[in-house]
C-alpha cells in the first residue's frame, strides 16, 4: 500500500482516441491506496478523506459484511467469479479539492471532461454539474440562486461532515449494507459521488448533472449518492459514465438511494456507456413518501456485465414508482437489469418499462420484483418488458417475480421478443442505408417510443451512442 | 452501354434451385420496360438479384447499370449506385417513422457530415405525399406498419419519388391497389418519366400498362424472356393468356 504521497507529478501524455470516452491520460495520482481489499486500505482512505470516526466504524463493519456475503452466483452469472478483488485498486486521486471554476480544474482532467463535451453542457442546460474523475470529484458547481434557496449538492464526505443533520439520517437507511455482497462492499470503500438535498417546497427546474469517469486500470470505482427531496420538492438528476477500453477488467459498484419526502418528486437518469471490460454492479433504491414520485431512467449500454435493478419502496399513501429502462448487450456483453417495486401503502402505483436489446452473443436478461402484500388495497402495477434480438446467437431471458396478494390490487404484464429479420435490413440496405445504419435505425425505432419520456439532450446523447454501438458490431 | 441497364446472361439460384437462366435484358436509359410473366417464373426473384439480396447466389453474368457492375456489391452500394427496387412485399420497420426513414436514406446519400436541410426536406416530402394524395398524417407512422396493402404500394412510390435513382424495378406495384390508387400512383411514377430515369415494371396485368405505358413489354417463362414486343403485346397476354407462350416454346 502506498504511503500519502504529496508530491505531484504532471505529465501530459495521450493514448488511443477510437470513440468519445475511449481515451486515457497518464496516471498521476497523489493519493493511491494501492492494489486489493483490507481493513488497513478502508482506514486509509478513512483517512485521506478526514472522516468521522462512526464513519470508519461504518465502513470496516461493511467490510465485515463484504467478507462475510457469497457472490450472488447462485442465481445470477458466475462470470461474476471472474472479478479478482485482490487485484483491484480502491482508491485513487489526485489529491485536489472540487473546484469550482473550470480554469481551476488540472488540465490534464479538464482535457478528458472536455472531450467527453462538459462543462459545454453546463452552460446550455444543467443547473449544476459534478465530474468525477476516478475516486473523488475534480469540479463541482451549481447555479447561485439554488445555492440561495438552500439546495445542497456535494460529495459524500463534505455532505456527512458539515451537514450530519439532513445527510446522516438516511445514509445507508435506503439500502442497507447487507443488501447485497456489492452494496457492502461500496459501503466499506466510497469515494465520491453526489450527496443532494431540495428543501421542502424547491423545484429545481434544470437538471443536476453528474459525470463519472474511469481512468485508471485495473480500478474500482465505488461511488455514493444519497439524493434527498424534502416535502414537495422536485429535482432531476442525470448520470453520465465512461471509461477508456482497458484490457483488464475494471470494477464499478455504487450504491445510490433516494428519497421523496411527502408530495416530492425525483427523477433520476443514467445514461452509461462503460467499455467492454467493466464490471458494472449497482444498487439503486429509492423510497417514495406519501403522494410522492420517484422515477428511474436507466440506459444501460457498453459495459462487460451489468446488474442494476433499481428499485422504489412505495412507503406512503398514494406514491408512485416509476423504471424506465433500456439496456443494450453487445458482442460478448450480458445486461442482466430489471427493476423492484416494493408496495408498502395503500393506493400506490407503479410502472415498469424494460427494453432490450440483444446484438451478436450479446445477452439480455430482465429480472423484475413486483410485491403487493395482501393487507392493502387499491395498488397497482404495470410491467412491460420487450426484448428485441438482432441475431441468432444473442440471447434473452425474463425473469418477472411479481407477488400480488389481495382481492382490490392489480397487475398488468407484457412480455414480448421480437428479431431483426435479415429481409428488414435488406429493405433499409436497399434504401442506401449500411448494414450498420440499418441496425441502429432498427435500434432506435425499437426504443422510441421510451426515449420520447427522456429529456431531449439525453435522448440524442442516447441515439448518437447507439449509432456507435451498431457501427461497430458489423464487420 | 454507359446510359442503360444491361443484363446479360445471369445466371442465379436460391439453396440447389436454379432460378434465372441466362437472363438477358437491356433497358436503355429514358424508357419503361414491363415484365410480364406467370407465377414462380423468378419476376422477383430478378429483382432482388440485381438489388444484392444476400439468400441468392449468382453463377455467371453482369448486370451492368451504366457500366457499373452490380453484380457482388452490398445492397446498400447498388442502391447508392441509382437503383431502386419498389417491393412486391415491403417490410415493416417498427418505430421508424416515414420521414425520418426517408431522411434517413437522403443523409445516407450525402457526403458524411454535410448538412440536412430540413425545411426543403419536409416541403418536398409533403409536395409528393400531395401529389400521391397520401394523408399528411402518414409522415408519422412507422413505415408500412399496420399499412393497408395499397398504402404499402403508395408509400413505396413516395421512396422512389424522394430518392430519384437512375433505374427502379416496380415489383408488382399495381396488385393491392384499388383503382383510383393505381391512376394516382402511376401518375406519380409517369411524372419521373423522362431522359434520365429507366423503368422495369413488374406486372401480371395489362390495366397498370394502360396508365404506365411501356416502351417494350417482356415476357418471362422459366428464368429468362421468351418474347419482346411493344406495348400491344400486353393487350396480347391479357386476351390469350400465357399458353400460345407454351406452345410457341415447345415448338421451337
Ligand atoms: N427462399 C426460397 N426458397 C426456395 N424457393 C424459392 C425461394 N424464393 C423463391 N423461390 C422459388 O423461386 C421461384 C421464383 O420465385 P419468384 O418470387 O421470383 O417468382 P415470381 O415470378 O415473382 O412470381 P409471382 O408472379 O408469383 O410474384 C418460385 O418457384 C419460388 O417458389
Ligand atoms: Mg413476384
Amino acid at each position: 500500500m502506498a504511503e500519502i504521497d504529496e508530491s505531484q507529478t504532471q505529465r501530459e501524455a495521450i493514448e488511443v482516441d477510437r470513440s468519445k470516452g475511449d481515451f486515457k491520460y497518464e496516471e498521476n495520482y497523489a493519493f493511491d491506496a494501492g492494489v486489493g481489499l483490507s481493513p488497513s486500505v478502508v482506514d486509509y482512505i478513512s483517512k485521506v478523506k478526514g472522516e468521522e470516526p462512526w464513519i470508519l466504524e461504518f465502513r470496516q463493519k461493511a467490510l465485515k459484511t463484504f467478507e462475510s456475503l457469497p457472490m450472488p452466483t447462485h442465481w445470477a452469472t458466475t462470470d461474476l467469479e471472474n472479478i479478482h478483488f485482490d487485484k483491484i485498486r480502491y482508491y485513487l486521486s489526485k489529491g485536489q479539492k472540487p473546484v469550482r471554476t473550470w480554469e481551476e480544474v488540472p488540465d490534464d482532467v479538464k482535457a478528458t471532461f472536455e472531450r467527453l463535451g462538459i462543462p459545454e453542457s453546463e452552460r446550455k442546460f444543467l443547473a449544476g454539474v459534478e465530474a468525477q474523475f476516478d475516486s473523488e470529484a475534480v469540479y463541482s458547481r451549481m447555479k447561485e440562486e439554488l445555492e440561495k434557496q438552500g439546495v445542497l449538492f456535494c460529495g459524500p464526505t463534505d455532505g456527512l461532515r458539515d451537514h450530519p443533520e439532513i445527510f446522516r439520517r438516511w445514509f445507508g437507511k435506503v439500502i442497507p449494507v447487507g443488501d447485497n455482497k456489492f452494496a457492502a462492499l461500496n459501503s466499506a470503500v466510497f469515494s465520491g459521488g453526489s450527496f443532494i438535498y431540495i428543501p421542502k417546497g424547491v423545484k429545481v427546474a434544470q437538471p443536476l448533472q453528474a459525470y463519472f469517469r474511469i481512468n485508471a486500470e485495473n480500478f474500482g470505482q465505488f461511488e455514493r449518492t444519497l439524493i434527498i427531496a424534502d416535502e414537495g420538492a422536485e429535482v432531476t438528476y442525470m448520470e453520465g459514465c465512461t471509461a477508456p477500453k482497458f484490457e483488464t477488467a475494471t470494477l464499478h459498484s455504487a450504491v445510490v438511494e433516494l428519497v421523496a419526502l411527502k408530495g416530492a418528486k425525483i427523477q433520476y437518469i443514467t445514461v452509461q456507456n462503460w467499455s467492454a471490460n467493466v464490471f458494472n454492479l449497482v444498487t439503486k433504491r429509492g423510497v417514495a413518501e406519501e403522494g410522492a414520485e420517484v422515477r428511474w431512467i436507466d440506459c444501460n449500454i457498453g459495459s462487460r456485465l451489468t446488474m442494476k435493478y433499481p428499485g422504489v419502496v412505495l412507503r406512503g399513501k398514494g406514491a408512485r414508482g416509476e423504471v424506465l429502462s433500456i439496456a443494450l448487450a453487445n458482442d460478448g456483453q450480458h445486461q442482466d437489469t430489471g427493476a423492484k417495486m416494493i408496495h408498502a401503502a395503500d393506493d400506490t402505483t407503479s410502472n415498469i418499462i424494460a427494453k432490450s436489446i440483444s446484438v451478436g452473443t450479446g445477452r439480455s436478461t430482465y429480472r423484475g420484483l413486483v410485491h403487493i402484500p395482501k393487507t392493502l388495497k387499491n395498488c397497482r402495477n404495470n410491467t412491460e418488458c420487450d426484448a428485441l434480438l438482432i441475431n441468432e446467437h444473442s440471447r434473452t431471458d425474463t425473469y418477472p417475480a411479481i407477488s400480488v396478494r389481495g382481492q382490490k390490487n392489480s397487475v398488468q404484464h407484457e412480455a414480448s421478443v421480437s428479431k431483426v429479420s435479415a429481409e428488414q435490413i435488406f429493405y433499409m440496405m436497399q434504401r442506401g442505408l449500411s448494414e450498420g445504419e440499418a441496425m441502429s435505425l432498427a435500434v432506435n425505432g425499437f426504443v422510441n417510443d421510451l426515449v420520447k419520456e427522456f429529456p431531449m439532450e439525453y435522448s440524442v446523447e442516447l441515439k448518437r451512442l447507439i449509432e456507435l454501438q451498431m457501427e461497430g458490431s458489423v464487420g | 452501354m454507359s446510359d442503360s441497364f444491361v443484363i446479360k446472361n445471369l445466371n442465379a439460384s436460391i439453396g440447389d434451385r436454379e432460378i434465372l437462366k441466362d437472363f438477358s435484358l437491356t433497358i436503355p436509359k429514358g424508357e419503361v420496360h414491363a415484365i410480364m410473366g406467370p407465377n414462380g417464373t423468378g419476376k422477383s426473384t430478378l429483382a432482388k438479384v440485381l438489388a444484392g439480396h444476400p439468400d441468392y447466389a449468382v453463377q455467371s453474368g453482369e448486370a451492368l447499370l451504366d457500366g457499373q457492375e452490380l453484380l457482388g456489391l452490398e445492397p446498400d452500394v447498388i442502391a447508392r449506385a441509382g437503383l431502386f427496387l419498389a417491393f412486391q412485399y415491403p417490410s415493416e420497420i417498427p418505430g421508424v417513422t416515414i420521414a425520418n426513414f426517408i431522411r434517413a436514406a437522403i443523409v445516407a446519400r450525402q457526403a458524411k457530415g454535410a448538412p440536412f436541410d430540413a425545411k426543403a426536406y419536409y416541403a418536398e416530402l409533403y409536395a409528393k405525399m400531395d401529389a400521391l394524395k397520401m394523408d399528411r398524417t402518414f409522415t408519422a407512422r412507422f413505415v408500412n406498419e399496420g399499412f393497408s396493402g395499397g398504402e404499402k404500394k403508395r408509400c413505396e412510390i413516395l421512396q422512389l419519388m424522394m430518392l430519384k435513382p437512375k433505374y427502379a424495378v416496380l415489383d408488382e406495384t399495381d396488385s393491392g391497389l384499388d383503382i383510383d390508387a393505381l391512376r394516382i400512383v402511376s401518375e406519380g411514377v409517369n411524372r419521373m418519366r423522362g431522359p434520365e430515369t429507366g423503368f422495369l415494371v413488374i406486372t401480371h396485368y395489362q390495366r397498370l400498362l394502360e396508365y404506365i405505358v411501356p416502351d417494350r413489354v417482356h415476357i418471362m417463362w422459366d428464368g429468362r424472356i421468351v418474347h419482346s414486343g411493344g406495348k400491344e403485346l400486353a393487350l396480347e397476354l391479357e386476351a390469350k393468356g400465357y399458353d400460345w407462350v407454351k406452345t410457341e416454346l415447345a415448338s421451337a
